[in-house]
């Protein structure tokens, strides 16, 4: 009948493919490792050898696992489902399919903030600056839309474009004003993003952030549902639009600022990732919301295996990757929709 | 406006409210039915609802009727709750909507807007589940009872067959079965329909029309602002005259729409004849 029947289906499947990405990018690098060998170092950092009687790996292996790949692995996977739900929910509330974090201007608000305090050298307040670069960006192009009329999707586009095209001359601003030699290749290879530079630092703040905000806006699944067609829908179902809609956006840019101060801008992911989930279960987002997470995850996990491992030993940023893989896939899709009835206005 | 004021009687006299509760309306009680008393609304100091008193009764259809502009839409809204009026009091039943909190609300008034369009891939089924919004916890799904009333709501408005197509495959008439069964699970006592039948051809027009009597025919009260007065004719019980925001004329069909009140309200001379296998109005303009 419909094709949201077998929630718990789509759900259990993604989980274990998520699973089994995240064990499996563990495994692929230069240094030949199985995946026996992540679970002997996951059980001995968890103090559990001497209770299950495995063997703990060599220092090297266990380094190369537990300090490199780990972190990384897990920031990509905590990264990609948290841009996912951001763009599930922001394309739900602006009611726009060209929402995410990157096109409204929230992914260079945060990076602007960021760059600031790399270039003045605070590097402990990075997530605080991207969160407040997001809020600042969220504000400006919601305001900006506001001021031209009802905050239609149209105008929410433009005016995230106008905000977005604002930070990123800052961000070249200060770029170009301070940044020299090195700091200025750091720069440059945050700004296309990459997590490259994961500690299990990085994992706490995106696994934390995901956990906490991701979880509450995955839960949000009726809620979403109810601007299915429109704000006045919304209130005669019962939902108070303007508070919901402001809440849900902070709490997204809180996200969208503790991911990018991890994993610089990552583009395309919020964008084409719940587009994808859509057309296969249908737009409810109860099972859309939780499902673009999970798949989210093992996306960006692949997209950055692949941007460490292909061109070998150099190493892209997973920016490049996402977008090389999602411009393609998100014209696809327009391809494929070009006969709904109704554009974007 | 010079209009004559035929139902201005019900004013400040609370008992009288429910007696306008006119033809095929045999179910109506005092005080039952909507009741909307001096609400006035403005938008940056301009007035768009101007002190309107009007009422709809229980199990009948009211229609709103006015030129573009007359406030039809934004007194629909102002009902709805979606906006607030400055001043005034709305009531179902004897309950005042304006104060009362918006989840109880969306579970006694069901609105169904003028165009309801999403981008989104949803079914038929998918789009009428939505109107149990309001009565599950907002964490829970669509349970096995949801399931069973979107699918009794389908069935009710011809579209049993079409729970499974894509919301954007279906014509405008179809599309607006699906909006109106959307309302009926929301098991409203109050529906208000903001033009149902702009932009359909007759057939779907009448169809239409001849669903929104079935449902008040089960006791459900009808407010619904319309564009054509031979529709309005044909279909309502009662009909509220609507001109720069304020109630020119308000009680039956043949009370209304009469010639005096369309030449004051369009500045239209019209004739009322008599449909000869119905016998309702018939208004020949021009």
């Amino acid at each position: 009948m419909t094709t949201t029947r077998a929630p718990a289906l789509w759900l259990a499947g993604a989980l274990l493919a998520a699973v089994a990405s995240v064990v499996l990018a563990v495994t692929i690098g230069p240094t030949d490792l199985g995946a026996a060998d992540v679970w002997r170092t996951v059980v001995d950092h968890a103090g559990l050898s001497g209770a299950l009687g495995t063997e703990p790996l060599a220092r090297l292996q266990d380094a190369t696992i537990w300090q490199l790949r780990m972190p990384r692995v897990l920031t990509a996977a905590a990264v990609g489902a948290g841009l996912a739900v951001c763009g599930v929910v922001m394309q739900s509330l602006t009611r726009n399919p060209l929402a995410d974090p990157y096109l409204l201007g929230l992914s260079s608000g945060a990076s602007l903030g960021a760059v600031l305090v790399l270039v003045v050298g605070i590097t402990a307040l990075l997530p605080v600056a991207a969160f407040v670069g997001a809020v600042a960006a969220l504000v400006g192009a919601l305001a900006l839309a506001g001021s031209m009329g009802a905050i239609t999707p149209t105008r929410t586009v433009l005016a995230g474009l106008a905000i977005s095209q604002l930070a990123a001359a800052a961000t070249s601003f200060v770029i170009f004003w301070s940044a020299t030699g090195d700091s200025y290749r750091s720069i440059l290879s945050w700004l296309m993003g990459s997590v490259a530079g994961a500690t299990w630092t990085s994992v706490a703040i995106a696994g934390g952030a995901v956990l906490v905000l991701g979880t509450l806006l995955a839960s949000t699944g009726s809620i979403l549902d109810a601007f299915t067609f429109g704000d006045t829908a919304a209130a005669t179902l019962g939902i108070p639009v303007q508070r919901t809609r402001w809440t849900l956006l902070i709490g997204v840019a809180l996200l969208t600022g503790a991911l990018v101060s991890v994993s610089g801008s990552i583009g395309f992911v919020g964008l084409v990732l719940p587009h994808a989930v859509r057309m296969a279960t249908g737009a409810r987002h109860r099972l859309l919301l939780p499902l673009s997470a999970l798949l989210g995850a093992s996306f960006l996990v692949w997209a950055d295996t692949a941007a460490r491992t292909v061109f070998a030993p150099r190493e892209l940023p997973v920016g490049i990757v996402t977008a090389a893989i999602g411009a393609p896939v998100f014209a696809l899709l327009l391809w494929r929709g070009r006969r709904a009835p109704r554009g974007l206005g | 406006m010079s209009a004559p004021s035929t139902d201005r009687r019900a004013r400040g006299a609370g008992a009288a409210r429910g007696a306008d509760a006119l033809d095929r309306s045999g179910a109506a009680q005092p005080g039952a039915g909507l009741a909307v008393e001096r609400v006035r609304w403005s938008v940056d100091g301009t007035l768009i609802v101007d002190g309107v008193d009007c009422t709809a009764p229980p199990g009948a259809v009211t229609g709103l009727l006015g030129p573009n502009g007359s406030g039809k839409s934004s007194l629909l809204r102002l009902v709805a709750g979606v906006t607030r009026p400055d001043d005034g009091t709305v009531r179902l039943g004897g309950t005042d909507l304006v104060s009362m909190a918006r989840r109880p609300r969306a579970r006694v008034v069901a609105f169904v807007e003028q165009d309801s369009s999403t981008d989104l891939p949803l079914t038929a089924l998918d789009a009428v589940l939505l109107g149990r919004i309001p009565h599950r916890s907002l964490l829970a799904g669509d349970g096995a009872d949801d399931l069973r009333l979107a699918q009794d709501a389908l069935a009710r408005v011809g579209m049993a067959a079409f729970a499974g197509r894509d919301l954007g495959s279906l014509s405008g008439g179809e599309r607006q079965r699906v909006h109106m069964a959307r309302a009926l699970v929301q098991e409203p006592r109050l529906l208000l329909l903001d033009e149902p039948t702009n932009h359909l051809d007759i057939a779907a027009q009448l169809a239409t029309m001849d669903l929104v009597r079935t449902l008040a025919a089960d006791g459900v009260t009808v407010l619904a602002a319309l564009h054509d007065l031979n529709l309005a004719a044909g279909a309502c019980d009662h009909v509220v005259m609507l001109s720069g925001g304020r109630v020119v004329a308000a009680g039956p069909v043949e009370q209304v729409l009469v010639p005096d009140v369309v030449e004051a309200v369009y500045g239209v001379r019209c004739e009322v004849l008599r449909h000869p296998r119905t016998g309702r109005p018939v208004l020949v303009l021009g």
